[in-house]
């Protein structure tokens, strides 16, 4: 047994970055952001944690499967920019529900949403109690991004995106891979004040090989999604949409161009709320079942990449 | 086979008649970003069975074609 989609959610703080005022942090411009990344305005959180994006994303998400956090047998959260490394934005989430269930977070960068997934399907095959399991992506990116950097700062953007999952069938089959190491993507935490500890600070930010990541990223997306469908013996015509990580327009454009396919069957938001890492799958998939493209029975790919090296691709039927 | 293979590329990316692309041309006389020469890198190592990430010191066709060459003689 493994789990249907029965709602998704997502919430993105109010204020919008346009790259125009991005242009005025640091050397950039619109043109050069849009040509490169895709992205026109980002989500930055002024006032809000992590975890409590994360919380009304989930609430949503409770409110799109006409449930209550009373009916929710495990959350599951990821994160790379908790407010908090204890208590896990998991529990947080958990408590600003109202909710009474177990409740823990994983780190799997941006790939984490899909691992979320894969960890649901196992708690739902583990407790035949579970009925239902809420998984939220939520970041404060912002938080960890060096905004003298033009090559990082003008990508990413904050959000939160969740689903509500119910004991069923359609999570058909997966594929992850870790290829680990720190050279290509890292985010340093502090090193604390230990007076026995001489390993010198790297700046606690993300730092990141555009190049590397780019290659890493198309090849793992190729890969991925040709693993499922071969070993499901389906074709692209019997997938209604994959929906990426929003790494990079360039990412999804040029992988589709090497797998073939129509770059309109990969759902693309990464111009309104650039690279949200863990959030970015849950987002991107609530706004194609809001735009109607969907519908109960279609089969989609998920799949996503990043820090770990991480990647992971779900076919499932919504 | 190399240097045909990579202007030929060059000039379907960015719409030129390949006769007007030399050794000399600068990739950023072509618009061509550093994304731009990744792709092209990608699909080269795909043509030639070699591994490579390029550099900001391979500005020209010339020098992308001569690491090129070396990379896929080594293959």
């Amino acid at each position: 047994m493994s789990f249907r989609i029965l709602g998704t959610g997502m919430y993105v703080p109010p204020r919008a970055v346009t790259n125009d005022e991005m242009s005025q942090i640091v050397e950039t411009s619109d043109e050069w952001i849009s040509k490169r990344v895709g992205v026109r305005e980002r989500r930055i959180s002024e006032n809000e944690f992590t975890s409590e994006m994360g919380a009304k994303a989930a609430q949503a998400a409770l409110d799109d499967a006409g449930c209550t956090a009373a009916d929710i047998d495990m959350i599951l959260s990821a994160t790379v920019s908790g407010e908090t490394s204890s208590p896990s934005t998991a529990c947080m989430i958990q408590h600003d529900l109202g909710a009474t269930c177990p409740a823990m977070e994983l780190n799997a960068a941006c790939a984490a949403f899909l691992y979320l997934l894969e960890t649901a399907a196992a708690y739902f095959a583990l407790h035949p109690e579970y009925q239902k399991i809420l998984v939220v992506g939520c970041e404060r990116i912002s938080g960890i991004l060096d905004w003298a950097d033009r090559s990082t700062c003008v990508i990413f953007g904050d959000g939160a995106g969740a689903a509500v999952l119910e004991r069923g069938s359609g999570y058909l089959d997966s594929v992850c891979n870790v290829k680990g190491g720190d050279d290509v993507i890292k985010i340093p935490h502090t090193i604390g004040c230990s007076p026995f500890f001489h390993r010198e600070q790297d700046t606690p930010y993300i730092h990141m090989q555009g190049q590397e990541t780019f290659k890493y990223a198309v090849n793992s997306l190729v890969a991925d999604i040709t693993v499922l469908l071969e070993r499901n013996h389906l074709t692209m015509d019997d997938i209604a949409y994959i929906v990426p990580h929003q790494a990079n327009l360039r990412i999804i454009d040029f992988a589709s161009k090497r797998l073939g396919i129509d770059p309109s069957k990969m759902f693309a938001n990464i111009d309104r709320y650039g690279n949200t890492s863990s959030a970015s799958v849950p987002i991107a998939l609530h706004e194609l079942k809001e735009s109607g493209k969907i519908k109960r029975g279609d089969k989609l790919i998920l799949c996503a990449f990043g820090g770990g090296l991480s990647d992971m691709a779900c076919l499932l039927t919504y | 086979m190399v240097k045909e293979k990579i202007i030929a590329m060059l000039a379907e990316a960015t719409d030129t008649d390949a006769s007007e692309i030399t050794l000399e041309t600068k990739f950023a006389d072509l618009g061509i970003d550093s994304l731009d020469m990744t792709e092209m890198a990608m699909d080269l190592e795909d043509e030639f069975g070699i591994e490579f990430t390029p550099s900001p010191e391979l500005n020209t066709v010339g020098k992308l074609i001569e690491a090129v060459e070396k990379l896929a003689a080594e293959a």
